[in-house]
């Protein structure tokens, strides 16, 4: 027999995973190095001499070509060094870590309410598909994708925190915070993002289970007289799984980019904040780490749902 | 509420009174409304019988097949009538009680198995579930009388064949495992939905001999649905004939066959008979292929092997085979999208180049195709002035009034008035866009057209009438045909000559007599048996004819 | 117009809002009761007679803003969902009829931009670029090409297998019959109904970007900047920067109604009449 045929393309879907982040990281790398900003004349500003600009682009290794430019950053992201940043001279990994885990805990309460909700409310739709039940899920949520984050953002913040105050306004979390006060820190920030998500991914759930309903094994399930809870739990289920997961992995895909906005209005100690304000001073070492970040978040959940597309099939567990 | 009698025994199980069916459509621009599917049907079954329900499509008949399981399939609604199942109006049960029939009473073998067996699990798996979910009998026991079943309908390796997922059978195999599984739970009544229609001709004789021996064995009742007289005769005992929702006429399947009463009944069984004299195939060649051979995306697998045909100018080569056979890539090499990898192909005197894009405008006029679906084959943004006038601008460089009257002269020949011209291919029926192909085709005063599978999309009489008004172009307007066909009967009607084609190879060519009397090789023999023949008893014969065979080999 | 007649309430509403703000828009300068930027009363005055909508965070009348912000939102978005339709439709329409290394060269090109999030991109490449109105036109019109890419290329791929487009390749015709012709008729509908998308999406781009500070530049607003100008007013009580937000969402679901409802209408490949 050999190696499971599966496992060599699940290998294979790996190694496409890290060869896409490499061209991810060349264009990052070429999106901020080649376009004609300049790193040297954006910390000096306007009034900068020439002379002042030549000593901090040989400080900077900017006069070296820029692919070699290009290795010295990659190895560096590579050993865990993502450099230092022009703002502050602070190690970026350093400043890094503890933003990434407060992003991480924000996006993980976020997925945990949003992720079984919006799979809960596709079943009930599919259920009660054409009804009024399902007019009105889907209606809404039609009009809550189109709604900007930090609408929702403002609304919550203004109506919870600053009327009722059952809230903070602004969510400053810090190291040594007890657990339900940090949870309280983020009730707003959380529930926001699961608002931003929960509509698509609500209605991509819909879709997933419709397409896996209105096959025709289904309608053998049915003839053979099968209730309607055991064609779902025993024929739709094993099919709806890998549509299902994938909707969920482009959904947090979508959570981790949410994030950015979300964490600006709530002032929220994390990657996004740590991004936008690193952009406005046009600090590039710091936007290149950040950004890589963000895109192997995405890539790598994007990742996960092929992977488990590949494990759901069985033309592909069984071979012929 | 009174009680309803008890059956007295000598009626029939299943009755179906008065059956009217009805779905809501929702045309984009127009208010919802009802139409009526199926409009006062009756019929009747006794233990033990087949019935077979005949029509075109959109006759109604699947729809009505699906009424004793008191299923409505997309949103179709029974308004109307009675189906008495074992002495009880099945259409007065509530939810529960029709899932109890559903799976023990009567089971349904759909036409596409592959897309009815749920992928994710094992076939046993299935074909066990409703005999389980009912009670009938143990896991240990369904599992038991499934293999016998397997063994039954000469599934191979029937004690393991269940093991196996959906994807890992061939469709023919799959088709016997869902009739094993509509058996398996002892039902009282199976609805068999065209159960052959989607396999070939070779495997279609084996699947429905299984499942008319299964049905005798078992002493199960069917109604067997499909759209093919010949096929229905050899399995059921009384067909039905339905057009547009309504009864055309009922009998024993040998007043049917033999002596139809109905004018619509008479034309089913007449349809098969087109008038060719055969023509024979002396002087010079229109279109010689000449040892052509071809793969596709340059790979090595060679789909077209060293094949040679002729087709003489004003005369019918028919390309017969089943599906892989190559016929189709033979037509793809001829028009040049395939280029062949050796062979040449000759037309009118000249050689044609290989690719497409080489050939001369001369070239691709004289040479057209027409398409098996008419639906795809047109654009559906174009106006049938526009589709038959475009070849006018492009070849002749007609212009206004002159390609307006031209394409009006078109239209008659084809047997369609000028009334037409404005309409969308959408706003046609499937013979009309058809029709409309031709006319594209013959608008071009092409000398040869390339036929793929024409009829095969269209209901029998639509078909005929094509056949008919195909030969009589070629009468008038002296052009040949390449017809490429997996259909004995259309080759019989139309063809001068025949190539038989099996895994890429021609494997019998020659005048159409010739090549339709014996002595056949082993293909041509299999192939040739295995078409339905209207005539009752012919699949025993065929069966036994095929076991001498093998015995001789 | 029949096709007028059979619209649902929502998709009735959705028009008829997005036209009266696209009028806005247009015609600001004769709308707007005062010049957009003059401070006119005190910091964030409530709604009264003289201003509808109250004054913002530096006394200028928020209704005023409002209408000329509208008009800025409105021409960025237009202008990079157009930029986004040439550039996206017609690569994508030549990849599918093409084939070959045109088509894997460009493909793969986009499923590359794609694997990084739009909004992370936009950032990444703000951070080196100035944030005026061309680049930002040119930014978001480039990032959301890729998307429209994708779905002409998948629409013309379909189109182009059919027996209609293999009959007109075999008649003989030239790329430019069969792309304009052939596939570009049958493609309009999902088209037209992404146009709607695309034209919310890059509403809601810029409005993303201008909120964080990197989209529109002070003195000018759009409405995402205003979100920005008046959200320290949140923490106080005062609803200011809601109003700009609130608009948003209501012209992106507005054109979302409109487009769901053209999509619904049209999303089969039947063709014939009354269905363009």
């Amino acid at each position: 027999m050999g190696a499971h045929p599966i496992l060599t393309l699940i290998a294979q879907r790996i190694a496409l995973g890290v060869l896409l982040l490499l061209a991810v990281s060349v264009l990052i790398f070429v999106g901020t190095e080649i376009l004609p900003g300049d790193v040297a004349a954006s910390i000096l500003g306007q009034a900068a001499t020439p002379q002042a600009l030549e000593n901090l682009r040989a400080q900077l290794g900017l006069n070296d070509p820029a692919y070699i430019r290009y290795f010295r950053w990659l190895g560096g992201v590579l050993t865990g060094d993502l450099g230092t940043a022009l703002s502050n001279r602070m190690d970026i990994a350093t400043s890094i870590w503890p933003r990434l885990k407060n992003t991480m805990f924000l996006a993980f309460w976020a997925a945990a309410v949003s992720v079984p909700l919006a799979i809960l409310l596709g079943l009930i739709a599919v259920r009660y598909r054409n009804g009024f039940v399902d007019k009105t899920i889907s209606g809404l949520s039609l009009s809550a994708t189109s709604l900007p984050e930090f609408f929702i953002g403002y609304v919550l913040m203004y109506f919870f925190a600053v009327r009722l105050g059952w809230f903070p306004s602004v969510s400053t979390v810090y190291d040594t915070m007890p657990f339900l006060d940090r949870m309280r820190a983020i009730a707003l920030p959380a529930t926001a993002l699961t608002l931003v998500v929960l509509a698509h991914m609500m209605r991509m759930t819909r879709a997933a289970i419709l397409n896996v309903m209105q096959s025709a094994y289904i309608e053998t399930a049915e003839l053979k007289g099968l209730t309607l809870f055991e064609i779902i739990r025993k024929h739709a289920f094993p099919n709806a799984i890998a549509p299902i997961v994938n909707v969920v992995m482009l959904n947090l895909a979508y959570l981790v980019v949410g994030v950015v906005v979300i964490e600006v209005i709530f002032v929220y100690p994390g990657m996004g904040q740590y991004l936008v304000d690193h952009v406005t001073r046009r600090d590039v070492p710091v936007v290149q780490a950040v950004g890589l970040i963000f895109a192997a978040v995405y890539i790598g959940l994007n990742l996960v749902a092929d992977i488990v597309a590949i494990l759901a099939n069985p033309r592909l567990r069984h071979r012929r | 509420m009174p009680k309803e009698p008890m059956p007295v025994t000598d009626k029939p199980f299943l009755d179906i009174r008065n059956l009217r069916i009805e779905v809501t459509v929702y045309p984009p621009d127009d208010a919802p409304r009802d139409i009526v599917i199926v409009d006062d049907v009756s019929l009747a079954l006794e233990k033990g019988k087949v019935l077979g329900l005949i029509g075109e499509s959109g006759a109604g008949k699947s729809t009505i097949g699906l009424s004793p399981m008191a299923y409505g399939r997309g949103g179709v609604r029974i308004t109307g009538g009675e189906v008495w199942l074992n002495g009880r109006d099945i259409l007065k049960d509530n939810a529960r009680k029709k899932r109890k029939l559903r799976g023990r009473e009567v089971c349904y073998v759909a036409q596409s198995a592959a897309a009815a067996f749920n992928p994710a699990h094992r076939l046993m798996d299935q074909v066990v579930e409703a005999t389980l979910k009912h009670g009938v009998s143990s896991r240990r026991e369904a599992e038991k009388r499934a293999v016998e079943l397997f063994r039954k309908l000469s599934l191979p390796d029937p004690e393991n064949i269940g093991k196996r997922y959906p994807h890992q059978v061939s469709g023919g195999q799959l088709q016997r495992v869902m009739t094993a599984m509509a058996l398996c739970s002892q039902p009282d009544l199976i609805i068999f939905d065209e159960p052959t229609t989607a396999l070939d001709v070779t495997t279609q004789i084996d699947v429905l001999a299984a499942i008319k021996e299964a049905i005798r064995d078992t002493g199960v009742a069917a109604l067997y649905i499909t759209h093919d007289l010949a096929v229905v005769a050899q399995v059921s005992d009384e067909i039905m004939v339905l057009r547009h929702g309504k009864t055309v006429e009922w009998g024993k399947t040998r007043q049917i066959v033999d002596d139809p009463q109905e004018t619509y009944t008479q034309q089913l069984v007449a349809a098969r008979h087109v008038e060719h004299g055969e023509q024979s195939p002396d002087g010079t060649p229109l279109l010689s292929v000449k040892n052509v051979t071809a793969a596709y995306g340059g790979g090595s697998v060679n789909v077209l092997k060293n094949v040679s045909v002729d087709i003489q100018p004003g005369q019918t080569l028919a390309v017969v085979g089943e599906s892989g056979s190559g016929k189709s890539t033979l037509a793809r090499a001829i028009t040049g999208l395939l280029p062949p990898k050796e062979g040449s192909i000759n037309f009118d005197g000249r050689e044609l180049s290989s690719r497409l894009a080489q050939r001369s405008k001369e070239d691709l006029r004289e040479l057209q195709m027409i398409y098996q679906m008419a639906d795809v084959a047109m654009n559906p943004r174009q106006t049938v002035a526009t589709i038959i006038g475009r070849p006018l601008e492009f070849y002749f460089d007609m212009r206004g009034k002159e390609r307006d009257r031209r394409v009006a002269e078109l239209l008659d020949k084809i047997e369609m008035g000028s009334g037409f011209i404005d309409r969308y291919p959408a706003e046609l029926s499937g013979g009309q866009k058809q029709r409309v192909c031709i006319a594209r085709a013959l608008a071009a005063k092409p000398k040869l057209i390339i036929c793929d599978e024409v009829t095969s999309a269209l209901d029998p009489l639509v078909a005929n009438g094509i056949l008919k008004l195909l030969l009589e172009l070629q009468k008038e307007e002296g052009v040949s045909y390449l017809f490429i066909t997996h259909d004995i009967a259309t080759v019989r009607a139309i063809a001068d000559s025949i190539a038989v084609m099996y895994r890429g190879e021609v494997v019998r060519y020659g005048p159409k007599s010739q090549v339709l009397s014996p002595p056949y090789d082993n293909y041509t023999q299999l192939l040739l048996s295995s078409v339905p023949e209207m005539e009752i008893g012919w699949l025993e014969k065929a069966i036994a004819g095929r076991k001498m065979a093998a015995a001789g080999n | 117009m029949t096709m007028f007649k059979r619209m649902p309430i929502g998709a009735a509403i959705g028009l008829i809002v997005t036209v009266v703000l696209l009028f806005v828009a247009i015609f600001a300068p004769w709308i707007a009761p005062y010049p957009g930027s003059r401070v006119l009363g005190g910091v964030w005055e409530p709604a009264s007679a003289q201003y509808w909508l109250g004054t913002d965070n530096l006394g200028r009348d928020l209704l005023s803003r409002m209408i000329y912000g509208a008009r800025i939102t409105v021409f960025i978005a237009v202008s990079a969902t157009a930029l986004a339709f040439t550039l996206g439709a017609i690569l994508g329409f030549m990849a599918a009829v093409l084939g070959g290394w045109f088509d894997t060269l460009m493909s793969r090109f986009v499923d590359l931009m794609m694997s990084i999030p739009t909004l992370i991109f936009g950032l990444v490449v703000l951070s080196v670029l100035p944030s005026t109105i061309p680049t930002l036109i040119i930014v978001m019109g480039l990032l959301d090409s890729t998307r429209v890419y994708r779905l002409s290329r998948a629409v013309a791929v379909d189109i182009n297998v059919m027996d209609f487009v293999e009959a007109a390749k075999l008649r003989g015709e030239g790329t430019r019959w069969i792309i304009f012709r052939e596939i570009l008729p049958n493609a309009l509908s999902p088209l037209v109904s992404e146009l709607g998308l695309r034209f919310i999406y890059a509403v809601l781009f810029l409005s993303a970007l201008s909120f964080l500070g990197l989209g529109v530049q002070p003195p000018n607003a759009d409405w995402g900047g205003m979100v920005r100008e008046n959200r320290e007013g949140i923490v106080f009580g005062i609803p200011a920067a809601l109003i700009p937000a609130g608009a948003i969402a209501a012209l992106a679901i507005s054109v979302n109604l409109v487009a769901d409802w053209l999509l619904n209408r049209t999303s089969d490949l039947k063709g014939g009449r009354g269905n363009a």
